[in-house]
C-alpha cells in the first residue's frame, strides 16, 4: 500500500510538470486557434536561456548571489521568451491569419525545429544544470500511518507549490485585470472582440509571452530536476496527449489531464510493465489519447467540437 | 518558342488524359528515365550512389506515399516512420523466417502489413481531423516505436536489437554493388510513380481530394468519406511500407527501430510540405532537397566561415539545419504552399511564353 | 408541350429541427409530386436550407419521417441519400477547390463507377474504358452547360456564374431522379439567371428530373415552378399553385407584403 502511494505520488509529481507544458498550449490555443507544436522547443529554448544566463551573470557582473544570479536569469529568460513571441507573431502569425488548422500547425512545425536550431547555437548543446536551491533531500511523511513513512522528494513538493502559484497568478491575471479580459474576449471570438477595438494582433503578442513564460517556468522545474538537455524538447512532447485528455480550451482541463497521465504513466510502468518487457512510458499516454479521441474528441473538459455546413 | 503545344490536338479522350499531354515534356520524361537508368550509372561514383542517390531514391517513394495521405486526402500523418518500421520488420521475419523467400515478395508482404497498421490507426480520422489526427498518428509511431525495440519476435530474438539482412538478389541478379541498389530502387520507384499517378488523377484521386477539400460536399455527392480515408490510409501505408523494407534492406543492411522514429516522421512531412502537397512530382523535389541539403550545408558553412574567419563545427552544421528546416517550411507555408511543384509549373509557363514576357 | 406530372415521389411529414436552443423548423409536412418543378420560399431565416439539408441527410432532425418513392426514413444518410437518387446544389457552393471543373464534375460520377483500386492504379483494360464512358457523359453535361472553354480550369480561378454551373453540372452528372437547387440564382444578372432558369427547365423537360428549387426572385419562382411551399420561422404558411399562394393572406402578410 504504502508503495503504491509512493508510486501514486511520484506520478503526480510527473503529471504535474506535463500540466504546465500542457497549459502554454491550451493558453495559445484558446486566444489565437493556433496549435503550438512548438511549445516544447520553447520549453527548452527559455531553460537554456536561464540555465546559461544563470552561469553567466555571476561572470559577467560579479554577482555571487545564488539568488541574485538565478532571478536575473529568470527575468532575462522571461524577455527573451517575449521577444521570440513577437518575432513569431510579427513573421509567421500574421503571416498565415487566415489559414486552416493544419497548415498553422505545420508552420510550428518549423518554429519547433527553428528555436530547436537557434538555442542550441546561441547557448550551447551540452547539458546545463539549473540550481534554483531546491532541496534533493527526499522527505518521510505519514510514518505514523505507513511504517517508515512514504517517501516523498522535496524538490517535487515544491515544484507542485511553484506550479500552483503559476495557475493561480494566472488566473487573477485573467480575471481580474483588463488585459485578462481582453484575452478572454478574443479566445471566445476573434472578429466580435476586434469589432469592440481590441488589436488582435498586439493580444497575440501577449498570449505568445505568457504561453513562452509558461514555458520558462516549466523549463526551470524539468531543468532543475533532470538538467537541461535536448531531449527536453521531445519529453515536452509528451504533453500532447495531456491537452486532448483535458480539451483544448480547458485550462484545468490541462491540469487534471496531466495529473491524468503522469499517474497512469507512473503506475503502468510499475505494475503493467514487468509483464510485456517495461518501457510502456514510450507510449502509454498517446495510446490513451487515441482511445479519448474515438470516444470523447473534446476531452473531459473541453468544447464539443461541431461541424457546421 | 520550343514549348508550346501549337499544332498538338487532342481527338480522343484517351490523348486527352494522357500522363503527359505536351509532347515536349513526354520526350523530356522519357529522356530523364533513360539518362537516370544508363547515364547516371557512368557518370556517378560509389559515394553519390550511396550518400546521395539511394538514399533519394527510398525516401522520394516514402513522401509518395505521404504525399498521397496528407496531400491528396488532406489527412495529416506524423506517423508515417512506424509505418516504415512496419514495413523493414515485416519484410524481414518474412524474408529470414520462410526458407528461401523471394525479395520482392518479402517486400511487398511488408507493404501488405504496413496497409494493416495504417489502416488500423487510420480509424480515428473517421471521427477527427487536424490536431487531433496528427496526436493519434503520433500513437501509432510511439507504439510501434516500442514494439520494435521490447518485442524480441519481431526482431528475431536477437540480443542486440538490430537486424540486418544479406544476400540480396532478384531473378538471380544479385543486388550488393551501390550500381545494383541503385538500378533496384530506381525501377520501384518508376513503377509505383506510374501507379501513383494512375490512381491519383483516376476515379479514387478524386475522391480523395473531394475529401480534401470539402467533405460534406463530397458525401452528398456519393463519395463514402470512410471508404475514402481508409482507402488514402491504405495505399499510402503500402508505399510508405515497401520503402521502409527498401530502407533497412537495401540502404542501410542493418538497422535498429531509431532509423524510423518520430524524426523520421517530421522528416518525410517537410518532404512533402516543401516539394508540394498533392503533386506527385513534389514529393521528388521535396525528396531532393532534404536529402542534398544537408549534404550541401556540411560543404557549403564551413568554407563559409572560412572565408570570414569562423571555425563551423559539425555540430554548428546540424543545428544550422534544424534552423535552416524551420525556417524554409515557415516560408514555403506562407509564400508557397504549394511547394516547389508550384514554383517548376510557374517556370514552364513561363517557357510556354519565351522568349516573351508575357 | 404538356407536362405530365407523376405521383407523389418525396413526402416529408412533421419533420422538427432544432440547434441547441433555436428552433429551425417545427413540423414540416409537404410532398413532392414526380417531373415537377417544387419551390421554396420564404423570408431569409425561415429554414429552408435545413430543410434541404435534412432532404439531404447533412441534418438529422430531432422529430418526423422522410418517404423516398414510399420508403420511410427517420434520419437520412447522406451517401444512401446520394444512392437513391437525390442530388443538390449548394447556396455557398461547395465546390473542390482544388480540383478543375472537369474533375469536379466527374467528381459527381464517382457513386456510378465500380472498378476497384488495383485496377485503377494499373490503369489498363476495364478501369480505363469505363473512365471514359463517363468522360463522355460528362462532356455531354458541358456542352449543356456551355462551359466548354473552362474545363481545365481550377474551379478557384472562375467567376461566379461559372462556379454556380459547375456545382450544378456535378448534381446533374449523378444522373438524379430528384434535384435539390439551394438558390441557384443567387448574385447573378439578369442574363445568368436567363441562362440558369433555361438549364433547370431543360433538365426537367429533357431528363424529366424532380427539381425541387428554393429561390428569393419572385419572378422567377411564379414563371416556372408548378408547385410553391412557403415557409416563415420555420413554419409552413403556404403550399399550392404559383397563383394561390399569391393569394394567401398569410403570405402576403409575412412575405410578399400587405396587398394594397
Amino acid at each position: 500500500m504504502a508503495f503504491f502511494l509512493e508510486t501514486l505520488m511520484s506520478g503526480l509529481m510527473a503529471g504535474m510538470l506535463y500540466s504546465l507544458v500542457a497549459l502554454g498550449f491550451v493558453l495559445i490555443f484558446k486566444a489565437s486557434g493556433v496549435f503550438n507544436f512548438a511549445q516544447g522547443a520553447m520549453v527548452l529554448f527559455a531553460a537554456l536561456a536561464m540555465a546559461r544566463f544563470a552561469e553567466w551573470i555571476p561572470q559577467w557582473t560579479g554577482i555571487e548571489s545564488r539568488l541574485g544570479a538565478n532571478l536575473a536569469a529568470f527575468v532575462i529568460a522571461g524577455l527573451i521568451m517575449c521577444i521570440v513571441a513577437w518575432f513569431i507573431e510579427r513573421l509567421v502569425l500574421r503571416h498565415l491569419v487566415n489559414q486552416e488548422g493544419a497548415t498553422l500547425l505545420m508552420a510550428t512545425l518549423g518554429i519547433t525545429y527553428f528555436l530547436e536550431g537557434l538555442g542550441q547555437t546561441i547557448f550551447g548543446s551540452d547539458i546545463y544544470k539549473i540550481d534554483i536551491g531546491m532541496p534533493k533531500d527526499p522527505v518521510f511523511v505519514l510514518d505514523s500511518v505507513f511504517p517508515g513513512g512514504i517517501l516523498i522528494n522535496k524538490e517535487d513538493l515544491y515544484a507542485a507549490l511553484i506550479a500552483a502559484v503559476l495557475v493561480a497568478t494566472l488566473s487573477l491575471f485573467f480575471q481580474k485585470t483588463s488585459t485578462g479580459r481582453a484575452l478572454r474576449a478574443v479566445a471566445d471570438d476573434h472578429q466580435a472582440a476586434q469589432s469592440i477595438g481590441i488589436p488582435l494582433n498586439r493580444i497575440w503578442v501577449i498570449v505568445w509571452c505568457v504561453a513562452g513564460v509558461t514555458a520558462l517556468v516549466a523549463g526551470m522545474i524539468w531543468g532543475s530536476k533532470l538538467g537541461v538537455q535536448f531531449s527536453l524538447a521531445t519529453v515536452a512532447l509528451r504533453a500532447l496527449p495531456v491537452i486532448i485528455l483535458g480539451g483544448l480550451t480547458s485550462v484545468p482541463g490541462a491540469i487534471i489531464g496531466g495529473l491524468i497521465i503522469g499517474v497512469g504513466e507512473k503506475l503502468s510502468e510499475v505494475y503493467l510493465g514487468p509483464f510485456v518487457g517495461g518501457g510502456i512510458e514510450i507510449w502509454f499516454a498517446y495510446v490513451l489519447a487515441l482511445v479519448f479521441l474515438l470516444f470523447r474528441p473534446q476531452g473531459l473538459f473541453g468544447e464539443k467540437i461541431i461541424d457546421r455546413v | 518558342m520550343f514549348y508550346r503545344e501549337n499544332g498538338q490536338f487532342k481527338t480522343t479522350y484517351k490523348a486527352d488524359q494522357q500522363i503527359f499531354p505536351i509532347a515536349q515534356d513526354r520526350w523530356v520524361i522519357l529522356a530523364l528515365i533513360a539518362f537516370a537508368f544508363v547515364g547516371v550509372p557512368m557518370l556517378v561514383d560509389e559515394y553519390m550512389f550511396r550518400a546521395i542517390l539511394i538514399p533519394f531514391l527510398i525516401l522520394a517513394l516514402a513522401a509518395l506515399g505521404v504525399n498521397i495521405l496528407v496531400g491528396y486526402c488532406g489527412q495529416i500523418s506524423l506517423g508515417s516512420g512506424a509505418f516504415m518500421a512496419v514495413g523493414a520488420y515485416a519484410a524481414y521475419n518474412t524474408f529470414v523466417r520462410i526458407e528461401g523467400m523471394p525479395l520482392i515478395v518479402a517486400l511487398l508482404s511488408g507493404g501488405f502489413f504496413a496497409t494493416l497498421v495504417g489502416m488500423f490507426f487510420g480509424i480515428p480520422s473517421l471521427r477527427v481531423k487536424g490536431l487531433y489526427l496528427a496526436v493519434a498518428t503520433l500513437a501509432a509511431q510511439f507504439f510501434c516505436d516500442w514494439a520494435f525495440l521490447r518485442i524480441g519476435w519481431f526482431t528475431n530474438n536477437t540480443p542486440s536489437g538490430s537486424v540486418s539482412v544479406s544476400n540480396l538478389q532478384v531473378f538471380g541478379w544479385s543486388i550488393e554493388t551501390p550500381l545494383q541498389k541503385y538500378l533496384f530502387c530506381l525501377a520501384v520507384l518508376v513503377v509505383f510513380g506510374v501507379l501513383a499517378k494512375n490512381l491519383v488523377r483516376g476515379a479514387i484521386g478524386r475522391e480523395w481530394m473531394a475529401i480534401r477539400d470539402m467533405d460534406v460536399a463530397a458525401a452528398v455527392i456519393g463519395i463514402r468519406p470512410m471508404y475514402a480515408k481508409l482507402s488514402a490510409f491504405a495505399v499510402s501505408s503500402f508505399i510508405v511500407g515497401v520503402a521502409g523494407g527498401l530502407w533497412g534492406f537495401v540502404h542501410l543492411g542493418s538497422w535498429e527501430p531509431a532509423a524510423f522514429s518520430v524524426d523520421r516522421s517530421f522528416q518525410l512531412l517537410f518532404m512533402v510540405i516543401i516539394g508540394g502537397l498533392g503533386s506527385i512530382m513534389g514529393s521528388f523535389f521535396g525528396a531532393a532537397f532534404i536529402v542534398v541539403l544537408p549534404i550541401f550545408l556540411n560543404q557549403f558553412l564551413p568554407a563559409l566561415g572560412a572565408l570570414v574567419g569562423v571555425e563551423i563545427s559539425t555540430a554548428l552544421v546540424v543545428h544550422a539545419e534544424f534552423m535552416i528546416f524551420g525556417a524554409l517550411i515557415v516560408w514555403f507555408l506562407i509564400v508557397e504552399p504549394h511547394g516547389l511543384a508550384r514554383l517548376w509549373s510557374v517556370a514552364k509557363q513561363k517557357l510556354r511564353l519565351w522568349p516573351f514576357p508575357h | 408541350m404538356a407536362k405530365k406530372i407523376g405521383d407523389v415521389i418525396l413526402d416529408v411529414n412533421n419533420i422538427s429541427l432544432s440547434f441547441g436552443g433555436v428552433k429551425a423548423l417545427s413540423d414540416i409536412s409537404f410532398n413532392v409530386k414526380e417531373h415537377e418543378i417544387r419551390a421554396i420560399i420564404g423570408p431569409n431565416g425561415a429554414g429552408k436550407s435545413s430543410m434541404l439539408n435534412c432532404i439531404n441527410g447533412v441534418y438529422t432532425p430531432q422529430q418526423g419521417t422522410i418517404s423516398f418513392r414510399g420508403q420511410t426514413f427517420k434520419h437520412m444518410n447522406s451517401h444512401q441519400v446520394a444512392v437513391m437518387g437525390v442530388a443538390r446544389t449548394f447556396q455557398n457552393l461547395a465546390l473542390f477547390k482544388g480540383m478543375s471543373v472537369l474533375d469536379n464534375i466527374m467528381a459527381g460520377r464517382n457513386l456510378k463507377i465500380k472498378s476497384n483500386l488495383l485496377l485503377q492504379a494499373l490503369g489498363v483494360g476495364p478501369a480505363r474504358k469505363e473512365e471514359f464512358k463517363h468522360r463522355e457523359a460528362v462532356e455531354k453535361i458541358i456542352d449543356f452547360l456551355e462551359i466548354q472553354a473552362y474545363r481545365k480550369t481550377a474551379v478557384g480561378q472562375l467567376s461566379y456564374g461559372l462556379q454556380k454551373r459547375v456545382d450544378l453540372g456535378r448534381a446533374l452528372a449523378m444522373e438524379p431522379q430528384v434535384l435539390l437547387l439551394d438558390e441557384p440564382m443567387a448574385g447573378m444578372n439578369v442574363e445568368e439567371k436567363q441562362d440558369m432558369c433555361r438549364f433547370v427547365l431543360d433538365v426537367n423537360d429533357e431528363f424529366g428530373t424532380t427539381v425541387v428549387l428554393i429561390e428569393h426572385d419572385m419572378s422567377v419562382v411564379m414563371d416556372i415552378s408548378d408547385r410553391v411551399v412557403v415557409l416563415d420561422y420555420g413554419k409552413k404558411i403556404g403550399d399550392g399553385t404559383p397563383d394561390e399562394v399569391r393569394n394567401n393572406e398569410d403570405v402576403l402578410r409575412a412575405y410578399l407584403g400587405t396587398s394594397h
